[in-house]
């Protein structure tokens, strides 16, 4: 019997913990529904959107599934916010039809929806605030060729085959490899879901087949801190460019073994997906797609207030 | 509780000890979490039991739901199936293909989804039974197989179904609202109903559900009374794997598309409903009726911690907990029967 009740107990006092008062009817409530939580990137967008909704003083929830594959997962976590009666809602879709029909449903009950980080195939959301991640790949590739020579073997570390951020980022470099640095070439790419062990023997395996690789493209957090892992633990000096930030990734270049990398602005993402969403409410037109922006850094400016601002660690 | 212990050392009370069988105790033990957790949410948040919000537990359920039920013919025979989420990915997929690439009539998508299902069961049950392949081993091989495979047949991208009208409805509307507008209980948690009612007539009136907890509980016994024990693991395999079959079927109709990277992790979610359901990994006990709840207190939990606005780090540990305490019951139970 006590046991039983010990259980009972636990079990109550486990769900009081961090459950906070629910939204009162008159409040403005926006929950973001974001592509993951983990990472270091998904969590600078939370803070740029905490930071908006603290200046309106409006109240945020902010959520996303373990991995980006979590297609489904991502649709349950929409429908409950849609069951909590939100006043907008901000989404960045996993997959860009899924959600369709969930989307009908806000529109239809007049919930406005911001897209952000990843556009959907319908024209409900009232804006999409995101990065041009194909240009922003296509200047990795400059900087790449840039710094090699112009010529020579380079490989490239993807964090997912099937993501929009995965397919852009690789097309973008491919493509401005191909077009622009004729004599530069792509020797392989490979997918390590953004985990850093797995890229790290990615990086390995690509050094082990190409002994003359002079360099490898990590095409987000994970893929490049994993990289420089392999890179280091196979002794060799090649030129490593990254994509988004970290404090791993900044301490790389800082140290030399990253040349540098591409940075999006997720503190503006958050911020713009709250912002655009209390303009929506007040019935202000909004432009199809902002663009955040996108930023190169290495050990010259890594510490210029202008490119500080949008790292993170 | 302690009620029914003593009721249940009491020989005056035979038909109540029926009814307080460690089964039956440890499904009212379940059932009473989940009313727990419904009560619960319910006076937490006024958003949580509407009828929308009712839906979409269900509709959350329902994948897990039977993938669960395809894990517990397996958990009960002492084994345990890890590639029940990939290969779930692996038979949307083929749908994506029969449908999507060649064009062919919906009907032939289904049944190619559930023969490959069928099919890659009985490839698992075939290592564990023929090749003496430890289950758990057998089964992360082909968990690895399907997720490799899954991308390899898709090109790495999602197929959708656009061009198959009407394949969304299988999971999506709900045949059951038509009859009752203000109750559109949807599709997919009709067949989660359905599916678990066929696969409790299975485990518990033919031969292959006898079978199933015999071997579990004691295999080495079942061979040597001359039963051919490698032909029913493999065809019990061969069953979980056609209806991973079916849960892809409901997943890719859900959200419109097979997503090649998908699955990984689903069958850790299976398990635990499993087993929060009462279901021993040890094998030779199991109900689909608790595997059924397992999977409602995971959903139901997960909905509710969501419409409360826990934080996301925090409702991770609450599952954890919740999975710990449900199986620390049972043993608890256990010693005491």
């Amino acid at each position: 019997m006590s046991k039983k009740l010990f259980l009972g107990a636990a079990l109550g006092a486990l769900l009081a913990v961090g459950a906070s008062a629910p939204a009162r009817a008159d409040e403005t409530y926006i929950p973001l529904i974001s592509k993951g939580f983990q990472h270091q990137f998904w969590q600078a967008v939370k803070l740029g959107a905490e930071q908006a909704a603290k200046a309106a003083n409006v109240k945020i929830t902010f959520e996303g599934p373990e991995t980006e594959a979590m297609v489904d997962k991502q649709i349950d976590m929409l429908s409950a916010a849609l069951a909590k009666k939100p006043t907008a809602i901000g989404f960045a879709a996993l997959d860009s039809q899924a959600a369709i029909p969930l989307l009908k449903k806000a529109q239809a009950a007049k919930i406005p929806v911001v897209a952000f980080d990843s556009g959907v195939d319908s024209d409900i959301p009232v804006t999409t605030c995101t990065t041009n991640n194909h240009a922003a790949a296509a200047l990795a590739a400059d900087k790449m060729a840039e710094a090699i020579g112009d010529a020579g073997e380079v490989g490239v570390v993807v964090h997912d085959q099937t993501s929009r951020t995965g397919i852009d980022r690789r097309d973008g470099f491919l493509q401005q490899m191909k077009a622009k640095h004729p004599k530069v070439t792509v020797v392989d790419v490979q997918y390590g879901q953004g985990d850093h062990l797995k890229s790290a023997e990615i990086a390995k395996a690509m050094l082990q087949a190409h002994p003359s690789l002079k360099g490898i493209f990590g095409a987000n957090e994970g893929s490049v801190d994993g990289t420089v892992i392999g890179a280091k633990e196979m002794g060799k000096k090649i030129v490593i460019i990254g994509y988004d930030s970290g404090k791993e990734q900044k301490d790389s270049i800082r140290s030399g073994l990253m040349l540098g990398a591409i940075t999006q602005n997720p503190i503006g993402i958050g911020k713009c997906s709250v912002d655009s969403a209390l303009k929506a409410l007040k019935g202000e037109t909004l432009p199809k797609v902002v663009d955040t922006g996108f930023y190169w850094y290495d050990k010259s400016n890594i510490d210029d207030p202008k490119i500080a601002a949008v790292l993170y660690d | 509780m302690s009620e029914a212990a003593t009721t249940q050392k009491s020989p005056a009370a035979p038909r109540l000890r029926a009814l307080l069988a460690p089964a039956a105790l440890q499904k009212l033990l379940a059932f009473a979490s989940l009313v727990v957790l419904l009560v619960y949410f319910s006076i937490a948040s006024p958003a949580f039991m509407q009828t929308d919000n009712m839906i979409n537990i269900l509709q959350a359920t329902a994948v897990n739901g039977v993938l669960a039920i395809a894990s517990t013919f397996v958990i009960i025979t002492a084994g345990i199936d890890l590639s029940v989420g990939t290969l779930m990915t692996f038979c949307a997929v083929i749908a994506g293909v029969v449908l999507t690439f060649w064009g062919l009539p919906m009907w032939i998508g289904l049944i190619a989804a559930l023969a490959a299902g069928a099919l890659c069961g009985a490839v698992s049950g075939t290592l564990v039974a023929k090749a003496k392949i430890p289950p758990f081993i057998a089964t992360l091989g082909m968990m690895l197989l399907l997720k490799g495979l899954s991308l390899v047949i898709s090109h790495d991208k999602p197929i959708y179904f656009n061009d198959t009208p009407g394949f969304t409805s299988i999971s999506q509307e709900s045949l059951f609202g038509d009859f009752v507008p203000s109750l559109p209980i949807p599709n997919a948690a009709m067949i989660l109903f359905i599916v678990a009612i066929l696969a409790s007539i299975v485990l518990n009136r033919t031969a292959l559900g006898r079978y199933t907890f015999a071997i579990g509980s004691n295999e080495e016994a079942v061979r040597l009374s001359g039963v051919n024990v490698d032909r029913w693991k493999i065809a019990i395999y061969s069953l979980g794997g056609g209806i991973c079959g079916l849960a892809g079927l409901l997943l890719a109709s859900r959200i419109n598309s097979a997503q090649p990277a998908l699955g990984q992790g689903y069958e850790l979610d299976a398990i635990a409903a499993v087993v929060i359901g009462g279901t021993s990994l040890s094998g030779g006990a199991g109900t689909i009726l608790g595997t059924i709840i397992g999977a409602f207190i995971m959903s139901v939990l997960t909905n509710g911690l969501r419409i409360m606005s826990v934080a996301q780090e925090w409702q991770f540990a609450v599952t954890g907990i919740i999975i710990i305490l449900a199986v620390y019951a049972d043993m608890l139970r256990k010693k005491r029967a």
